[in-house]
């Protein structure tokens, strides 16, 4: 049952309960007066300014009497009164077109009210919980039940069997079904003790923190994909281990909430808080095409403050995204000045999100360890002093920095890629490449003018750079190219003779005479492989000196055909006219900032630049090859060993947050609102925190969520907690605290189970403990027709509900009944059978499903690879939500999808062919020990005669039918990965597949009681 | 019908049910037992039950205005078509090729791919002609809509907020580009019911174009979000099993599922009478429904038994999964009382290449659009069904990359066709150069509100409290466009 359908149902219960109560109590504006007020009359006289009529407002006392609305007392000359009770349609409230109306008992409740002083109260949810005072010794929730119970003439019901104890305490708590002889020992089990020893057991088990992870990773809409769009994957699991293992170590809440909204700001943020600031990157976020930034950044900020809204405080602030809140007290500024807490955090706006941090095991974190460790010495190797190097270089650079007066560098007219890549030409005539070309390969065509004389030489000069792939000068991923053939043409296209070719540096094999020798095509030619990342050069003898007549060009062809984008990726040509200039040094012309420091004498150097000019030195250096190249190979060992080490999206504070401008109407185009600061919201703090006039950080909002100042947190969690273990929160609207929510059944109850957590220190196995050994808790979920009628929906828990066990869990269920369950804890997603073409709608790119095999086909549901435009069809047919949106309370329905996947799916025809192999080796060796057998395994009792007379027809018939039909026995036993057993016979292996198939399919086995 | 009100009778329909079922749900108990004999009895019993208990005749009951159209069929053209080279003939953009687009028109206002681009003017890339006696000038590779153009009303004014393709249909489809929202169909359903006996009220079929600029379309589109979940869209499937799971195992006949069946049905009614939980009930019934389709929907999708020349009149051949056989399998859901029928038909994403690209769209959705106009005319439905042709949005008049056009949402065309429009109207229109809706503008939510008028539902009173809103199909706006109105 949807939940809003739900809270509109028990409206008039409650109302009537009111009315009921009023002949005993005095009337409560929080309980009766204000949600009318709210529903019928806030949205013209309420908090939003904007649509204020007649400049009345409702919601503030003093307002409403100053415009005689009410008079206190004095209900007939109140105009409110008069205004709801008129027969004048031109007069009435609320106004006809409104298509609202009160009720008489709605319009007898006001009269009432003002008659008794129309006293106002602050609404419920924004006071601060007080500690109802209950007697030593007895269990609150029990205490205050059964006064809430006594005072409606109700009682409470008798404590259930253990059975269905057991079974209750194992889904709530595990979310899986308990062992036969788990249940028979607890039956068994008459110490007083008994029931709270299996708590404590069920609390400590791994499998507590996974059932609890379930419901916060909806609220807070953890899923691996980004949701928009192309809905691609990004890396976040580890986040879903982090909230399994909070729960399961009993982290204390407010911890919780620190480390998932700024774990990264913590002073001890270590791995583990690092993670949980995950929680600031699991919104929805586009690669699409044509998204424009601004757009998405007000998207990102409005998801966020939405989240905060939704998981901690139940308040629906995203309504303030475009105006004031039309019934409570939250403005624009509210809302923006919560989103700008957020605005620190680094991410891309549109597009692909980065890898992440890593999130390595011990036993990973040990390997990198080990990794960095060798990387560090062989480096020290590497960067041990060799004087008599560094001296010789020194000089050889010296007097390439002194030849460079011979040489004028060329600027290019014309330059062409065969791969069609495009250049830039910077102020000192080096062309740069703009990416890689398309097969790797490419031929440039550099066409300079010949306004020179007498030339005799040219030089090619291949640079390096920050930006290219091991800093160049080749754009290969190890900064190498192959310079395959170098020509030259003149302007008709004739060949310009070179006779000879040297290189500052030559790869073994790959000789810089490799370029003038004929062979234009494959992998021979001059390579610098070895000492990349510096400068290199090739000089060029020309074999008859040019001689200029008039102004003319030349044009240069360098081929590159060695592949893999072994190109020149920064480069730049000169020519001489002085012969002794064309012979190569033993280094190339460092570039300018080195040139620099090798100006400044060697005693004057400070230790920076000493530093700098030793590095440069180092890797310039032929001689260190194989002490640069084992440093090379260590680091590549690691980075090959960190890509398969998990990693995460976390939240990295940068240094210039975004500025976060109000948005009119919550339009972004709109650019002029003012700019916001971080701040909490005005109306829940007394006086907003201004912290020495530094920004408020993502911690103090986090500081502030659990601190006793705010009266939201600790109630919203409490409440969230209730639903899960009674069937409706206390507060049936969990998202909603505000004045459209709903006041909580019982007030007392709830802000006593508030206060109680908040005194533990926010201690979450305490308050669930409290709830469970509660006898509230221990009730049987059978109604007696009394209560039916007096209360349908069990909101006052004069007995337990009963329902549906949640999507995730019916598939752990059957799967634990089957024994095919691996009760592994965490890792990440897995992919259970799935409808092939289920995904034919997802694109860019478009996807494939591919099914787990091996253990990671039979894990829990709740690790299932969570699709958010397609999440899996089985999941989605038991209303597990797609979390694009925080989603605090999921619906409940029982459609036909269901049946159909219990019916169909492979998962269960599996897990039934499972359970029946194991009825028939295990289960005895009668029908009726079977089936008996089979029934105490999956409903922990006995099968009732109707149930044993049944499934024995089924039996028998079914049996009859595969023995005349071998092909259809066998293409049954065939479903699912894993392989049926040989030994048993196969037409009564498929026959009891089918039995198997009606136990997994009751109401019964998916319902928890 | 006030909120209140409104609810107070969905409390009281509930009470109604929970009271039935106290007695019904005994009686199925004993029948169970019998059933065991008879297994015609029990099927007769659960069906029953199914029948009274689970027949949503939705909230707005009677309607608020005199009901026009019983059902929608709604053919989304996804990837956002030109309107430049379909509905809207402009002359002077043709005149104005390659020069730049004014900048009064283009200044402050959104841009997708071409945000930083030189914005040039890029002419009509098809030729128009007249249709009909209305003589509306369209795209005259659209022949065959031109052949029943008398017959539709196409709106030349359409605006959406939205500009990119997943916001974009969000809000076409839930009237809000946040998720969550439930569809438009799923609010139909939630307010109508359903005529259909064993399909879902809301149905979704999907087709890819030839062109492959097929943009992704998340199964959000077709959610019930808040709204139970009975409501939302069942997407129908070209390949495969019909409906997800809908196959019984391999080597499981068709009676021994029925036996499993049966069987669950029997142990649960028993269940049922032990705790009294009116749940149980509500899942015998949805047993038998889910077994029901087991056989209903092969029966619905199998088109090969139409007679040749329906097929030859649609143009698809049976089972090929194209716009063509899903706009037959549309009149079929149509005839079998599904209340909304929604067709995506994606590859309208023409940023380069627009001209050959609509020219292949033509080829696809042409026929088949006149085609299903013409079944439902000859079957007597048009008149009580809707059919809207629209994309998500529509594209610039400036040109992308030499060829094409980038996403549009200042101005575009759709047309509607069916019950309670005036037939043969070309309505509103964009400026000169078709940019922006100048002459009548309309806007998502004006359409919605459109629709559900047609409906006889009043789109301000089919509201749901959502986060403490009277949340509603068309949000804050939307006005009814009296002007198309026959």
């Amino acid at each position: 049952m949807c939940r809003n359908l739900g809270a509109v149902l028990c409206a008039p219960a409650i109302i009537s309960a009111a009315v009921a109560a009023t002949a005993a109590h005095k009337i409560s504006y929080n309980r009766d007066i204000r949600p009318v007020l709210s529903d019928k009359c806030f949205f013209c006289h309420g908090p939003d300014q904007n649509k204020r009529k007649g400049k009345l407002r409702l919601d503030v006392r003093e307002e409403a009497i100053a415009k005689l609305a009410i008079v206190p007392g004095k209900p007939d000359e109140s105009k409110l009164i008069q205004r709801i009770f008129t027969t004048d349609t031109d007069d009435l409230m609320p106004p006809p077109e409104s298509h609202k109306t009160l009720t008489p008992e709605q319009k007898q409740l006001f009269q009432l009210w003002i008659a008794d002083g129309a006293e106002y109260q602050k609404h419920w949810a924004y006071v601060p919980p007080a500690k109802p005072s209950v007697p030593a010794g007895r269990n609150g929730i029990d205490f205050l039940v059964q006064k809430r119970l006594k005072e409606i003439g109700l009682q409470p019901s008798p404590e259930a069997d253990r059975r269905t104890l057991a079974r209750r305490l194992c889904f709530d708590l595990i979310g899986l079904p308990p062992k036969p002889d788990e249940v028979a020992a607890f039956q068994e089990d008459k110490s007083p003790e008994a029931y709270a020893r299996l708590v404590e057991n069920l609390l400590a088990s791994p499998h507590y923190g996974e059932r609890m992870a379930i419901g916060w990773l909806d609220v807070v809409r953890f899923a691996d994909t980004i949701g928009y769009h192309s809905d691609n994957p990004r890396n976040i699991w580890p986040y879903r281990d982090y909230v399994i293992r909070s729960f399961n170590e009993n982290k204390r809440f407010d911890q919780f909430t620190r480390e998932q909204l700024a774990g990264d700001l913590l002073s001890n943020s270590g791995l583990e808080q690092k993670v949980g600031s995950a929680f600031n990157r699991l919104l929805l976020t586009t690669e699409e095409g044509g998204a424009q930034p601004k757009d998405y950044e007000a998207r990102m900020l409005t998801d966020r403050v939405r989240a905060v809204g939704t998981v901690w405080l139940g308040q629906t602030i995203g309504c303030a995204q475009c105006h004031d809140h039309k019934f409570d007290p939250i403005t624009s500024r509210d809302f923006y000045s919560l989103g700008a807490f957020f605005a620190d955090i680094k991410e891309p706006i549109i597009g692909r999100r980065e890898d992440g941090m890593l999130v390595p095991d011990e036993k990973q974190a040990a390997e990198l360890a080990k990794l960095d460790s060798e990387i560090t010495r062989l480096r020290k190797e590497y960067e041990s002093p060799r004087p008599e190097l560094v001296e010789r270089w020194e000089k050889a650079a010296l007097e390439a920095v002194a030849a460079e007066t011979n040489w004028t560098r060329l600027a290019p007219e014309k330059m062409i890629s065969e791969a069609d890549v495009k250049f830039t030409v910077d102020e000192d005539r080096i062309i740069s490449t703009e990416k890689d070309p398309k097969d790797g390969k490419d031929t440039y065509r550099i066409t300079v003018k010949t306004n020179w004389n007498s030339v005799v030489g040219f030089r090619l000069e291949a640079l390096s750079a920050e930006k290219l792939p091991g800093h160049g000068p080749g754009r290969a991923g190890d900064g190498n190219f192959i310079l395959t053939e170098f020509s030259i043409e003149d302007a008709d296209t004739n060949r310009i003779i070179l006779s000879e070719a040297a290189a500052t540096f030559e790869a073994a094999g790959f000789p810089a005479s490799n370029t003038l020798d004929g062979q234009q095509e494959g992998k021979n030619g001059w390579a610098i492989k070895g000492v990349t990342g510096v400068e290199q050069a090739i000089y060029f003898t020309v074999k008859e000196p040019m001689v200029n007549e008039g102004e003319s060009s030349v044009t240069f062809v360098i081929r590159q055909t060695g592949g893999g984008n072994q190109v020149l990726g920064r480069f730049r040509l000169a020519a001489t006219t002085n012969p002794s200039a064309v012979r190569a040094p033993k280094t190339a012309l460092p570039r300018p900032e080195i040139v620099e420091l090798l100006k400044v004498a060697a005693k004057e150097r400070t230790e920076d630049q000493k530093q700098k000019l030793a590095a440069y030195q180092r890797s310039a250096a032929p001689e260190l090859i194989d002490e640069r190249r084992r440093v090379a190979d260590a680091t590549k060992a690691r980075t090959d060993f960190a890509a398969a080490v998990p990693h995460c999206l976390v939240s990295v504070a940068a240094d210039e947050p975004r500025a976060v401008r109000i948005l009119p109407r919550g339009n972004w185009m709109i650019e002029s609102g003012e700019i916001m600061q971080p701040a909490l919201p005005a109306y829940l703090t007394a006086s907003a925190r201004h912290m020495d006039n530094r920004r408020l950080s993502r911690l103090d909002l986090a500081e502030w969520i659990v601190s006793r100042e705010n009266p939201l947190t600790a109630r919203v969690f409490v409440n969230r907690l209730w639903k899960r273990f009674f069937g409706t929160g206390l507060s049936k609207v969990l998202d909603d605290f505000g004045m459209q929510g709903e006041p909580p059944v019982n007030p007392e109850l709830l802000d006593w189970l508030a206060c109680e957590f908040m005194d533990s220190g926010w201690d979450v196995k305490h308050l669930v403990r409290l709830l469970v050994t509660s006898h509230t808790y221990k009730q049987v979920s059978t109604a007696s027709k009394e209560m039916q009628t007096r209360d349908p929906y069990n909101r006052e828990l004069a007995r337990q509900s009963r329902w549906r066990i949640e999507a995730e869990l019916v598939r752990d269920n059957a799967l634990s009944i089957a024994g095919l369950l691996v009760p592994k804890v965490g890792g990440p997603s897995v992919k259970p059978y799935q409808p092939d073409g289920y995904w034919e709608n997802l694109n860019f790119p478009i996807r494939t499903y591919e099914a787990d095999t091996g253990e990671s086909q039979y894990r829990r549901g709740l690790y299932t690879w969570w699709q958010r435009s397609f999440l899996h069809p089985s999941m989605l047919a038991f209303d597990a939500p797609s979390r694009e949106e925080c989603t605090a309370e999921r619906n409940r329905s029982n459609i036909p999808q269901q049946a159909l996947v219990l019916l169909n799916d492979p998962t269960y025809i599996e897990a039934a062919r499972a359970f029946a192999a194991r009825i028939l080796s295990e289960g005895g060796d009668d029908t009726t020990a079977r089936i008996t057998w089979a029934w105490r395994r999956a409903l922990s009792r006995a099968p009732r005669a109707d149930e044993m007379s049944t499934v024995r027809a089924l039996l028998a018939k079914h049996l009859a039918e595969y023995r005349q039909d071998a092909p259809a026995a066998g293409a049954l036993l065939k479903v699912g990965l894993s392989p049926a057993p040989k030994d048993i016979d196969p037409a009564e292996l498929a026959a009891w597949t089918n039995v198997a198939r009606v136990i997994l399919n009751l109401h019964e086995t998916i319902t928890r009681s | 019908m006030n909120p209140v009100s409104e609810f107070r009778q969905f409390a009281l329909q509930q009470q109604t049910r929970r009271a039935f079922l106290g007695r019904a749900s005994q009686g199925v108990g004993m029948l169970a037992l019998a059933s065991l004999i008879h297994p015609a009895l029990l099927r007769a019993a659960t069906a029953q039950a199914a029948a009274k208990k689970d027949k949503w005749t939705g909230v707005v009951n009677p309607p608020h205005f005199p009901r026009k159209v019983r059902r929608i069929i709604w053919l989304s053209m996804a990837g956002g078509p030109s309107h430049l080279e379909t509905f809207d003939p402009k002359p002077k953009l043709a005149e104005m090729h390659g020069k730049p687009m004014p900048e009064s028109m283009t200044k402050g206002k959104q841009l997708a791919q071409l945000q930083g681009k030189e914005l040039l003017c890029y002419g009509p890339q098809l030729k128009f002609r007249k249709f009909g006696k209305s003589g509306a000038e369209i795209c005259e590779l659209f022949e065959h809509i031109g052949s029943v153009v008398d017959d539709i009303c196409i709106i030349r004014s359409m605006t959406t907020e939205a500009i990119n393709h997943d916001p974009a249909h969000m809000f076409m489809n839930t009237g809000s580009q946040i998720a969550g929202r439930p569809s438009m169909g799923a609010w139909v359903v939630y307010g109508l019911g359903s005529d259909a006996e064993e399909l879902p009220g809301f149905v979704v079929l999907t087709s890819l174009g030839k062109g492959g600029q097929n943009q992704p379309i998340a199964a959000r589109q077709w959610a019930s979000a808040f709204l139970p979940s009975r409501f939302q869209g069942v997407h129908l499937r070209g390949k495969g099993d019909p409906v997800l799971y809908l196959g019984a195992p391999p080597g499981v006949t068709r009676e021994q599922q029925h036996d499993v069946v049966k069987a669950v049905n029997a142990i649960n009614s028993k269940y049922d009478a032990i705790v009294d939980d009116p749940e149980i009930s509500t899942r015998i019934a949805q047993y038998e429904m889910a077994f029901q389709m087991q056989s209903s929907m092969p029966e619905l999708i199998d088109t090969s038994k139409e007679p040749q020349h329906i097929l030859d009149l649609y143009g698809g051949k049976p089972g090929d999964g194209s716009f063509a056989s899903n706009c037959l399998l549309a009149r079929r859901l149509a005839e079998r009382g599904v209340r909304f029928i929604q067709l995506y038909h994606k590859d309208w994403d023409h940023h380069g290449g627009v001209k050959e690209g609509i020219t292949l769209k033509a080829q696809e959705v042409d026929r088949a659009c006149m085609a299903l106009i013409t079944d439902l005319k000859q079957r007597g439905m048009l008149e009580d069904t809707l059919i809207v042709w629209a994309g998500e949005f529509g594209r610039t008049p400036m040109s992308q990359g030499g060829d094409g056009r980038d996403h549009h949402n200042a101005g575009f065309s759709i047309w509607l066709c069916g019950g309670g429009i005036k037939p043969g109207l070309v309505y509103g229109a964009t400026d000169e150069l078709g940019y922006a809706a100048v002459e009548d503008p309309v806007d998502v939510h004006d359409l919605h509100a459109t629709m559900l008028r047609l409906l006889g539902i009043e789109h301000t009173r089919l509201t749901v409290k959502f986060q403490g809103l009277d949340a509603r199909l068309t949000n804050v706006s939307g006005r009814v466009i009296e002007g198309i109105l026959a």
